[in-house]
């Protein structure tokens, strides 16, 4: 298929401060979630189901894990001869010159001018959803804006700087107010943004050379009257991931059929990296109510309200519940969890107990042995 | 053009496995689903991968579109290199006529060119309906030890089931110097597990002869390794350790999958080292609701299960409805066990649907006459109606209508 004339440029970096245990050694986009998923799948495979065959992946440091994930990107059939994926890694100055996003964009300038595509999808990988990006670029074109934010109503999330929106009735944005302290519900940016090519490149180099390096205060706000800036209201599943707590809310959400159905909509996939897994296994004497289970787990005791990633063990007698535990996660024999995030490769030997509470989930961190 | 492969594998596929019933009604067997995620030829391909034999051409000829899709381009397993990889040969054309692979043998001998243009020293011989792991790469350096011809892998068979299979008699250096097919009085329990290495110029020659003679029915096994014996050519017997099932047939395609869910078997298919790689679907993890019971099963992505498994085998995208009841069976992808239907000692095939309260096999303990007893077995996209009832033993490749009530009674 020949793309619709737009290309993706993808922050992986951005927010991870934010849940600082699961970025430590990762960017924000290549924090496991789901079972079997990292965050960037959902924006990649959001922008491939949309006919967006052209994907720039910034990343500035720890990207290690995130290049080991994407490969080629073969998984999302974006290893292909006429564009494709292309991560986009700090050069010259190094990290230094990726530092705000501004610079950032100014950075990698060449290969927004290098490219054909007419406009530009931006986005985070903050956001868990599955989203139809051509119904955005429609909204665009027929409104004739320059730029048009996706947004959600509800109640702001615990982020640093949430962008709240304030729009007149035909969907044009009047105001950006950024990190207001404010109860109830608004309508608020999801970090994701369609703009035509060429204003990007001018906005960016405006911005660079006046030295100013906020995209939402230099380029949005400074601009709310004079460019047409347009809202798109998306109305299904979302969920930012802005703290350990959300992260662990979006996690169990999925336990929700509903919400599992939209998610992984089969017309519109979230695809992500193959591992050669066997189907999870289930031994004698285990009990698993409400949870998620992905392929490659061995499962001999009892677990609820939990999400399994692939390849977790789970010993004899052992007793998981509302835990999230990622990939290769070995639990012995016996032991109890409550509450808990435990990260990749993390052992936990025979007979042990460790509690959590549903606002404060224990963490424990990559390798660890417990 | 093509660089030299000292090994190139030739995967017979094309058979039509008619034992398998309504499993292999619209594919091949090779491509009928193992294991929860796998596919019959995934093994042999992982197999080939993992050896590190890089040319693998594929014979199809009977309902091949499943298979050659399913192979694609090979990526999967590692088999898409620039000059090698897999190649699916059904077939084809000549400028002078056309033929069906008319026996194992000859489908190689229409595919010579295939295997000339990597100028091999050694061609492996491989068959597409076997669940085994194996290192070809041993069984090729044993060949080359021997300065054999020809080396035929062997598995010890029990005294009682030898004369099930074709039995290999050998001298005590490993040297074959008689075959048995189906002996009434087995002499040795060495059975030939349809994997051949043939020392490429040997094989060529007799591949030759073997078409030029009319008697000939163009077969490994009846013609080219009897001719090749006769011949006075080295053939050994290369034996080999481990899991190994053929799965031609609806019992042993069962057996093989429970066989997965038994810690004694030495089928390991989590071995890092020893991986089984296949086409994954693009699904979620799979889903236990509040009140799901599952024991002794294994369960893939996609798979939403609320009611009880025990020994069952669920492969990707199926649903088990609350109250539903699946034990000792094989659910294949897609398909749908509605709520209160009992499912025991069945296969039940991609898609299929088994309405509200129906009821699919049964127990062998449960069943008077045992000669009735067997696996039900439940064809693909079929729906059996809500309320009723499949036999064990029956092969159902229509849908059964709804029982309602007061007809039951």
């Amino acid at each position: 298929m020949l793309g619709n004339n737009v290309m993706g440029i993808i922050f992986s970096n951005m927010h991870e401060e934010l849940i600082r245990e699961l970025t430590n050694k990762r960017t924000m986009g290549s924090v496991p979630f789901g079972g079997r998923y990292r965050l960037i799948d959902f924006v990649l495979s959001n922008m491939v189901n949309s006919g967006i065959n052209r994907v720039g992946v910034i990343t500035k440091g720890n990207y290690q894990s995130l290049m080991d994930h994407l490969g080629s990107g073969k998984a999302w059939d974006l290893s292909r001869r006429r564009d494709g994926l292309f991560i986009l890694p700090p050069f010259g100055n190094g990290a230094a010159e990726f530092g705000n996003r501004i610079q950032t964009l100014s950075a990698i300038s060449s290969f927004l001018v290098h490219s054909k595509e007419e406009y530009v999808l931006i986005s985070d990988c903050d956001v868990v959803c599955n989203i139809n990006y051509q119904k955005v670029i429609d909204r665009h074109l027929e409104t004739g804006a320059d730029i048009t934010m996706i947004y959600r109503r509800g109640v702001l999330p615990a982020t640093d700087e949430p962008v709240v929106l304030s729009l007149a009735p035909d969907s044009r944005v009047r105001d950006i107010i950024i990190g207001p302290e404010a109860k109830g519900e608004y309508s608020y940016a999801l970090n994701m943004l369609l703009i035509k090519r060429e204003l990007l490149i001018q906005l960016v180099s405006e911005c660079s050379s006046r030295n100013k390096g906020s995209f939402k205060r230099d380029i949005l706000q400074k601009n709310v009257d004079t460019l047409k800036i347009c809202g798109y209201e998306f109305e299904g599943y979302a969920k930012v991931i802005c703290s350990m707590n959300s992260y662990f809310e979006a996690n169990m959400s999925l336990m929700n059929p509903s919400i599992r159905e939209e998610l992984f909509n089969s017309d519109r996939p979230i695809y992500t990296k193959v591992r050669d897994d066997m189907p999870a296994k289930y031994g004698l004497g285990s009990t698993v109510t409400n949870s998620l289970v992905a392929n490659g787990c061995v499962i001999e005791g009892q677990v609820e309200n939990s999400v399994l990633f692939r390849g977790v063990h789970v010993g004899k007698g052992a007793k998981v519940s509302n835990c999230v535990i990622i990939q290769d996660t070995i639990i012995g024999n016996d032991c109890e969890l409550k509450y808990v995030i435990a990260d990749k490769d993390v052992t936990i030997k025979d007979s042990r107990t460790m509690m959590g509470f549903q606002s404060y989930p224990v963490y424990i961190s990559k390798g660890s042995i417990v | 053009m093509f660089p030299k492969q000292e090994v190139v594998a030739m995967l017979l596929a094309g058979g039509q496995g008619s034992r398998l019933g309504v499993l292999t009604a619209k594919l091949a067997k090779p491509a009928v689903p193992y294991g929860g995620k796998y596919r019959i030829i995934d093994f042999p391909l992982s197999n080939c991968a993992n050896s590190g034999i890089e040319a693998v051409g594929v014979l199809t000829q009977y309902q091949p579109l499943v298979l050659n899709e399913y192979i694609g381009s090979g990526q999967p397993w590692d088999l898409d290199s620039m000059t090698s990889g897999v190649q699916v040969l059904s077939p084809y054309q000549r400028s002078r006529g056309a033929d069906w692979y008319t026996g194992t043998a000859n489908a190689i001998y229409q595919n010579m060119n295939y295997i000339e243009r990597y100028n091999p020293d050694y061609v492996v011989i491989l068959s597409g309906d076997h669940i085994y792991k194996m290192d070809y790469s041993k069984m090729v350096a044993f060949h080359k030890q021997n300065k054999a011809d020809c080396t035929i892998a062997v598995i010890d068979v029990p005294l009682a089931e030898a004369s099930r299979f074709g039995i290999l008699n050998t001298n005590p250096d490993g040297s074959i110097y008689e075959f048995d097919e189906k002996p009434k009085v087995p002499k040795s329990t060495k059975a030939s597990m349809g994997i051949y290495v043939f020392s490429w110029d040997k094989l060529r020659k007799y591949l030759t002869e073997d078409q030029e003679n009319p008697n000939s029915s163009n077969d490994f096994g009846k013609d080219v390794l009897p001719a090749m014996l006769n011949a006075g050519e080295r053939m050994f017997a290369y034996e080999f350790q481990g899991y190994w099932k053929d799965v031609g047939t609806i019992d042993s395609l069962w057996e093989s999958n429970m066989d997965l869910l038994n810690p004694n078997v030495p089928l390991d298919l989590s071995d890092e080292n020893w991986k089984i790689y296949s086409r994954t679907p693009v699904m979620p993890p799979h889903y236990m609701a509040p009140g799901a019971k599952a024991q002794n099963s294994l369960v893939a992505d996609g798979c939403n299960v609320y009611g009880e498994i025990d020994f069952a085998v669920l492969f990707a995208g199926v649903y088990i409805a609350p109250g539903a009841v699946v034990r000792d069976s094989i659910i294949m992808p897609g398909a749908r066990i509605e709520e209160g239907a009992v499912v025991q000692y069945a296969i039940v095939s991609e898609n299929a649907v088994i309405g509200k309260n129906a009821v699919v096999g049964m127990r062998p303990e449960d069943v008077q006459d045992k000669e009735q007893w067997g696996i039900a077995v439940v064809g693909d996209n079929i729906t059996v109606g809500a309320g009723a009832v499949v036999a064990p033993k029956m092969m159902i490749d229509k849908d059964i209508p709804e029982v309602t009530n007061d007809a039951r009674q």
